[in-house]
């Protein structure tokens, strides 16, 4: 075994170390732990990226592995714990380290030093999510899970107030009742098939017996439950916009990613576990997915209209692509999935650097402007009118003209308009539902499919309406004299992100066959079953293999 | 045996819902307990109702797996109770961190008039 294929276990092993050997310093050395995170999350990005290549090589022949597998302690697949990699996972690893880096650049400007062990908890945070990206093994998902939220629970409240307590209270309350629905859940599993291991699952779900059927989809069902609470499917998501407006903005730009924790899992369950395979089961949960996910679309883009706060519209902004996420997995259409994998990947980044752009903007306004906001909306701004004509010929500083400008690029980005990346994703997606037999193949369209390309439009016509509003409150309000001091390390993350949007606008071709691919053996996981469950062992030295 | 132990499971998810569902965060903590301790019994039982079967297998010679209890929802409790366990005393932390800034147990951190 090279180190290459021990380069599987690194992302969830470096966060633990890292994040084991910030403890050991004292909270005054906080430039060192800034560093050695620094260097962590950095060399996690790098390994990403390695392992991006590696789920994308071509397969040596037709019967060479192409998914990565990783047995922990040597135990064959269905006994023991197993890591798999295949494009999806790596996809989701990138994302994550990237984020991660955006999050760590900007909280270096002040943010790290307004609380203890916010390193520690960052690693550990992204230790939980590598893991839970990786494993093969529905408990061992669990318990990653539960990594992730306990890293969670402190970020949640990093910071303090009252404000961040109350919520931070609400959100750990909900995640603490998820648990014990993902417990009952995979216990319900176990107990008809007897087996944890995911490929194992996929196996032996068509040999069900006709009896143990409605236990293995209550079990299913409340599985999925836990998943929908995390990423925040109507009506289970009413706590997601608090917890996320009242999070400090690294730690708001990093959770972008944790609701996708939850579609990441219903993506490879629902397609793994009840694909077209699945005998009886085929299919289960497919049309709850694709109307709730509707019903999410449609709360959220009204939420995103009724926000007054920016943090508060990032929020229902995300409950709106969650449930497009959700809609787009519904309706089990391969060229659907690589559309809306297309889409996640664009509207995290976006999300997250809006999330992080909000904290810049929000510095120039004084704490009353967002109820002053509300007043004027109920009392209308004639008040205003004269103040604003004096203003006429002001120079707007450089500092907001930057600010604007990326506050441009997110809006042009969540509302979906081109030129940016935002546009592609829905475009992939619609043109997908509206073509079901292929470009240019005709092929009846379903009522349902036209429900839910009529609710994306519309979520994207809201999200336009509610940045074109805030941005006028933000950028065209008289300037007075507090333009926010911005410093570049903070607006640079922020950049970063918006460049890779628009880098994937740019090479939208590559990054569309990647995820053509990955929609396609997300379709048909006999290979992925296969590789799991036939990946050898490595002989041990001497006769010492385990029984 | 099953009926007992249905029962008991039902009785503690039952009152643990009723509790989670109540203003208090004192009561919420409780509900929350309560809960995770019938999760824990539902997780046992899956493993199937055995009486007088050991689950781990004895030294030398070939066994009969069919004379001995799964040992994985066991393993699965113990897990779930350590993340349980954990958990909730972070939760107990944060409780006291609200009362000691809002000055109320309320779960919304103000009394409702």
């Amino acid at each position: 075994m090279g180190w290459i294929d021990q380069i599987l276990i690194v992302p969830i092993v470096l966060p633990l170390v890292t994040g084991a050997i910030l403890l050991l310093f004292d909270e005054r050395r906080h430039v060192l732990k800034a560093m050695i995170n620094v260097i962590s999350t950095l060399a996690l990005t790098l390994v990403a990226l390695v392992l991006l290549n590696l789920a994308d090589a071509p397969p040596a022949d037709a019967n060479a592995a192409t998914t990565g597998v990783y047995l922990l302690g040597n135990w064959a697949a269905p006994f023991g714990i197993v890591l798999v990699l295949d494009r999806l996972s790596a996809l989701m690893l990138m994302l994550t380290s990237v984020l991660a880096s955006a999050a760590l650049v900007f909280s270096l400007a002040r943010w790290h030093r307004s609380g203890p062990h916010f390193h520690t908890l960052f690693q550990l945070l992204l230790m939980g999510l590598n893991g839970a990206f990786l494993t093969g093994d529905l408990f061992n998902l669990f318990v990653f899970f539960e990594v992730l939220l306990a890293a969670s629970y402190g970020l949640v409240l990093y910071g303090s107030g009252a404000l961040r307590v109350k919520t931070g209270l609400h959100y750990i309350v909900i995640n603490l009742a998820g648990a014990s629905l993902f417990l009952i859940g995979v216990s319900l599993i176990y107990g008809v098939t007897g087996t944890l291991n995911m490929a194992d699952l996929a196996v032996r779900i068509p040999e069900v017996a006709e009896n143990d059927r409605m236990l293995l989809q209550a079990g299913a069902a409340i599985l999925g439950v836990a998943f929908l609470i995390k990423a925040g499917m109507w009506p289970l998501g009413f706590w997601l916009p608090n917890a996320y407006m009242a999070a400090a903005a690294p730690v708001a730009a990093i959770f972008a990613i944790l609701s996708k924790v939850g579609i990441y899992v219903i993506l490879r369950l629902s397609l793994l576990l009840f694909g077209a395979d699945a005998g009886a089961s085929s299919g289960f949960g497919g049309s709850w997915l694709l109307f709730g996910g509707m019903a999410t679309i449609v709360f959220g883009a009204i939420g995103v209209l009724a926000s007054q706060a920016m943090g508060r519209l990032a929020g229902f902004y995300l409950l709106v692509s969650s449930g497009t996420l959700l809609a787009a997995i519904g309706t089990e259409s391969i060229t659907v999935t690589s559309g809306a994998l297309y889409y996640m990947v664009s509207s995290t980044l976006a999300i997250s650097a809006f999330f992080l752009l909000i904290e810049l903007i929000e510095r120039a306004q004084n704490p009353a402007t967002n109820v002053l906001a509300v007043t004027m909306e109920a009392y209308g701004d004639d008040m205003d009118e004269e103040d604003i004509q004096e203003e006429v010929g002001v120079t707007i500083p450089a500092t907001l003209a930057v600010l604007g400008s990326c506050f441009a690029g997110c809006a042009l980005l969540l509302a979906g308009l081109p030129p940016l990346s935002g546009f592609i994703g829905k475009f992939a997606i619609l043109s997908a539902l509206l073509n079901p037999e292929g470009p240019g193949q005709g092929g009846s369209v379903a009522g349902t499919a036209w429900a839910l390309v009529t609710v994306i439009i519309l979520s994207g016509l809201s999200a336009l309406i509610a940045m074109t509003r805030t941005g006028i409150r933000a950028f065209w309000a008289p300037i007075d004299e507090t333009v926010p001091r911005v410093r570049l390390i903070e607006i640079a993350p922020v950049a970063m992100l918006l460049f890779l949007c628009f880098v994937l606008t740019v090479q939208g071709g590559p990054a569309m066959r990647y995820l053509d691919a990955t929609a396609q053996s997300l379709h048909a996981p006999a290979h992925y079953i296969r590789d799991v469950l036939s990946a050898p062992r490595v002989p041990g030295p001497g006769s010492g293999a385990p029984q | 045996m099953e009926l007992t132990l249905a029962l008991a499971i039902g009785v503690l998810i039952g009152s643990g819902v009723w509790l989670l569902l109540r203003p208090r965060t004192f009561q919420v903590i409780i509900g929350l307990s309560l809960i995770s301790y019938g999760v824990n019994l539902f997780i046992f039982s899956m493993g199937r109702l055995r009486v007088g079967a050991a689950p781990v297998l004895g030294s030398g010679g070939t066994v009969n797996p069919a004379d001995y209890a799964d040992p994985i929802p066991q393993a699965l409790v113990l897990t779930a109770i350590v993340i349980g366990f954990a958990t909730t005393a972070l939760f107990l932390v944060v409780l006291l961190v609200s009362r000691g800034l809002t000055g109320s147990d309320h779960v919304d951190g103000r009394e409702p008039n």
